[in-house]
């Protein structure tokens, strides 16, 4: 008994102030790089703004309309809600190929179980989820549990959800006039609220709110912490008792279901059920992530940076193509912001401070 | 000794049975070989030329394989399948290229080891690199709509104000042909018909591109329209594409007021005509297409005889015609019930 308390006694001899790393002298550059690490949507943010300042100079009125700003945001909207789903697996060190697939299978989904067997539209819209939600649980489960390389399983999902949605819809589209006469509800992401010259369609506005609430799970609950510690290191998550296989599950299940939501967007967003739109999809969202400056490593960015690097992508498009540049300016500059994205990427990573 | 019996019986009905279902297979091996090699197998065009390729194949006993690339532009399985087609020792090649340059090399191949090679609904580039090229003359096409819009408007033609909302970037000529002539039927000077976008008629809005979908119509349209909210005439390359223009239009509540004209008369196509959504579409005829395709490489293995170019042009004209319920003075155009009749997809 006695001999327990004398090993708390060397506790008593031992430093008590917490552990700090050496203040290194730190030049300008330095700390901005610090603050990057610290926060890494910071980067996309300036690049958004300035590039808005820049295009709003050059074309005045016509760009810095309400009008066009809000345009953008309609514009980026899928790919946007695609880029969430994206985020969350290259959080996970993973990447999703499948998830412009997924979407699409799930609208024609929603939009065949009204038309081709009359279910009830509200019916329809929850098989298109639970579609989506499989599709990515499969993914999960493949990487998970089988422990195969998430770019193969879901390049392999990929062909095989857009093949299944060729199959299944014989590639017909279901139009506009006839979902809105007969099922309105899969239009529901297309109705907006107009302030002023300002529009905001209900799928534009989703696609914010839900990159505000990921960006709050992802930063304050449990999971969304476990989600970054997989990313970063999954077998020292494991030893500090993260459930790995289970947190990467129900992240692409949650990647699939968020699919499934830009999926029922889609429709708003065209008006029809179109089996061969959303193709680039997967290349899409990528781009959005990476230049958003979520590293493709894993663990480390943040959601918001997703939703910036997707704005900038619709600010240079609308922007070039109002100034009455060639289409293929913007591919050429996206290119170029990608890979700025990843060097500035690596350059943070060697943060020292 | 019962047990042997069952098993002869058995064995003899499958050599009986397996006779029976190679005897198909012999009779078209005795007749002819084709191949019919599509951009994709997805999109309600090929569809509707497999149909009627296979249909025509069907009724004179000619042996049909049908391959198609992934996507639009999958070059490489294209080749694939032509070589395929020389080693099965088919007759006869129906192809609608994907790239209209690359391909010739294979087509040649196929060519020299005798087989007649047509080019469907896409040139080959040069167009002579193919026997013959059974196609929409997308130029009148873009014609009919053109002067239907500029017939429409009147003397308002004089201040239109016009989206071009074409295919890609890349210019194929299927979306140039049907833009220039769309051009030149409303009355503007097109410059170099081998390009768009060089003119310069202050009608003009902007072109921009759609990838000949819903979702790259309605972005185009909404681009142009940031440009010019005012934009009264829209040329759509085809009417997925214009389907997306529409829904950028009622976005803004402005579908009502402007004319939005297309190429193509798929069946939800002609639907959007009946709608009001599309003002006219010149139709195109896949099926036709195929059927005189399969009718030619018959014609061809039975005694060399080659398929003739339509007068005055260098390919055969599987005909267009201009759907709409609003006929216009001095453009000749079919009504939407008999677009109804005659669509695909």
């Amino acid at each position: 008994m006695s001999e327990t308390q004398d090993y708390e006694k060397a506790a008593a001899s031992s430093p008590s102030s917490v552990a700090v790393f050496a203040a290194h002298d730190q030049g300008a550059v330095k700390r901005i790089q610090h603050a990057l690490h610290q926060t890494p949507w910071m980067v996309p943010a300036i690049v958004l703004a300035a590039s808005i300042l820049v295009f709003g100079l050059l074309l005045g009125e016509k760009f810095f309309s309400p009008f066009a700003l809000t345009l953008i945001l309609q514009q980026v909207q899928i790919v946007g809600i695609l880029g969430a789903a994206q985020s969350l697996v290259i959080l996970t060190a993973g990447i999703d190929l499948s998830v412009g697939a997924i979407m699409v299978l799930s609208s024609v989904v929603m939009g065949l179980f009204s038309f081709r067997y009359g279910l009830p539209t509200e019916l329809a819209v929850a098989a298109g989820i639970a579609c989506g939600t499989f599709c990515g649980f499969i993914n999960g489960f493949l990487v998970a549990v089988m422990r195969l390389p998430p770019f193969i399983v879901t390049l392999g999902m990929w062909q095989i959800v857009l093949a299944t949605n060729f199959l299944y819809s014989a590639n017909e589209t279901i139009r506009a006039q006839e979902i809105a006469e007969q099922a309105p509800l899969l239009q529901f992401f297309g109705n907006k609220i107009a302030i002023g010259g300002a529009i905001f369609t209900y799928g534009a506005i989703f696609m914010v709110l839900l990159v505000l609430f990921l960006a709050y799970v992802l930063r304050q609950t449990a999971w969304g912490r476990h989600v970054y510690a997989v990313g970063d290191d999954p077998e020292a998550a494991e030893l500090s008792g993260v459930q790995v296989k289970r947190t990467l599950i129900s992240v692409y299940m949650l990647s699939g279901l968020i699919c499934a939501f830009a999926g029922w967007a889609l429709i708003g967003r065209i008006g029809s059920v179109s089996p061969t739109s959303g193709q680039l999809g997967n290349i899409e969202s990528i781009t959005a992530v990476v230049i958003g400056g979520i590293s493709l490593f894993g663990g480390r960015g943040s959601i918001m940076g997703m939703l910036f690097g997707a704005l900038i992508v619709g600010v240079f498009s609308l922007g070039l193509r109002l100034l009455g540049a060639d289409a293929q300016w913007t591919y050429l500059l996206i290119g170029v912001l990608i890979i700025a994205a990843v060097t500035v990427d690596q350059w943070i990573r060697k943060v020292s401070v | 000794m019962t047990t042997k019996t069952t098993f002869k019986t058995a064995l003899l009905a499958a050599a009986a049975f397996g006779a029976l279902s190679a005897a198909p297979a012999f009779a078209a091996g005795d007749g002819v070989g084709a191949c019919l090699i599509t951009k994709t197998d997805t999109n309600p065009f090929f569809v509707k030329m497999k149909e009627g390729a296979e249909a025509k194949a069907a009724e004179l006993g000619v042996d049909l394989k049908t391959y198609a690339g992934k996507i639009d532009g999958d070059h490489e399985t294209q080749v694939a399948a032509i070589e395929t087609c020389i080693a099965d020792g088919a007759k006869g090649i129906l192809i609608t290229a994907s790239d209209t340059s690359s391909i010739v090399s294979a087509v040649k191949q196929a060519r020299d080891a005798g087989m007649l090679v047509i080019a469907l609904d896409t040139p080959l580039n040069p167009i002579d690199a193919a026997d013959a090229t059974f196609a929409t003359d997308n130029f009148l096409a873009g014609e009919l709509i053109g002067k239907w819009a500029a017939a429409t408007l009147g003397d308002e033609a004089a201040n239109a104000k016009i989206a071009m909302l074409d295919l890609a970037v890349s210019q194929p000529t299927v979306g140039v042909l049907r833009d220039q002539g769309f051009l030149t039927g409303f009355g503007i000077d097109v410059k170099d018909p081998g390009k768009w976008g060089d003119e310069d008629d202050p009608r003009i809005v902007g072109n921009d591109v759609t990838a000949g979908n819903e979702e790259g119509g309605r972005k185009a349209m909404e681009n142009l329209l940031a440009k010019d909210p005012m934009i009264n005439v829209v040329y759509t390359i085809n009417e997925p594409a214009a389907a997306g223009a529409y829904e950028a239009l009622k976005a803004i509540g402005r579908e009502g007021d402007v004319l939005i004209v297309s190429v193509d008369g798929g069946c939800p196509g002609v639907a959007n005509v009946k709608d009001g959504v599309i003002g006219a579409t010149s139709q195109q005829y896949p099926l036709l297409m195929a059927s005189k395709g399969i009718e030619a490489i018959a014609a061809w293995a039975k005694d060399g005889t080659k398929p003739a170019p339509t007068e005055g042009k260098n390919f055969f004209d599987t005909g267009v015609a201009l759907v709409t319920d609003k006929p216009a003075e001095g453009v000749e155009s079919i009504s939407v019930a008999e677009g109804m009749d005659r669509c695909w997809g």
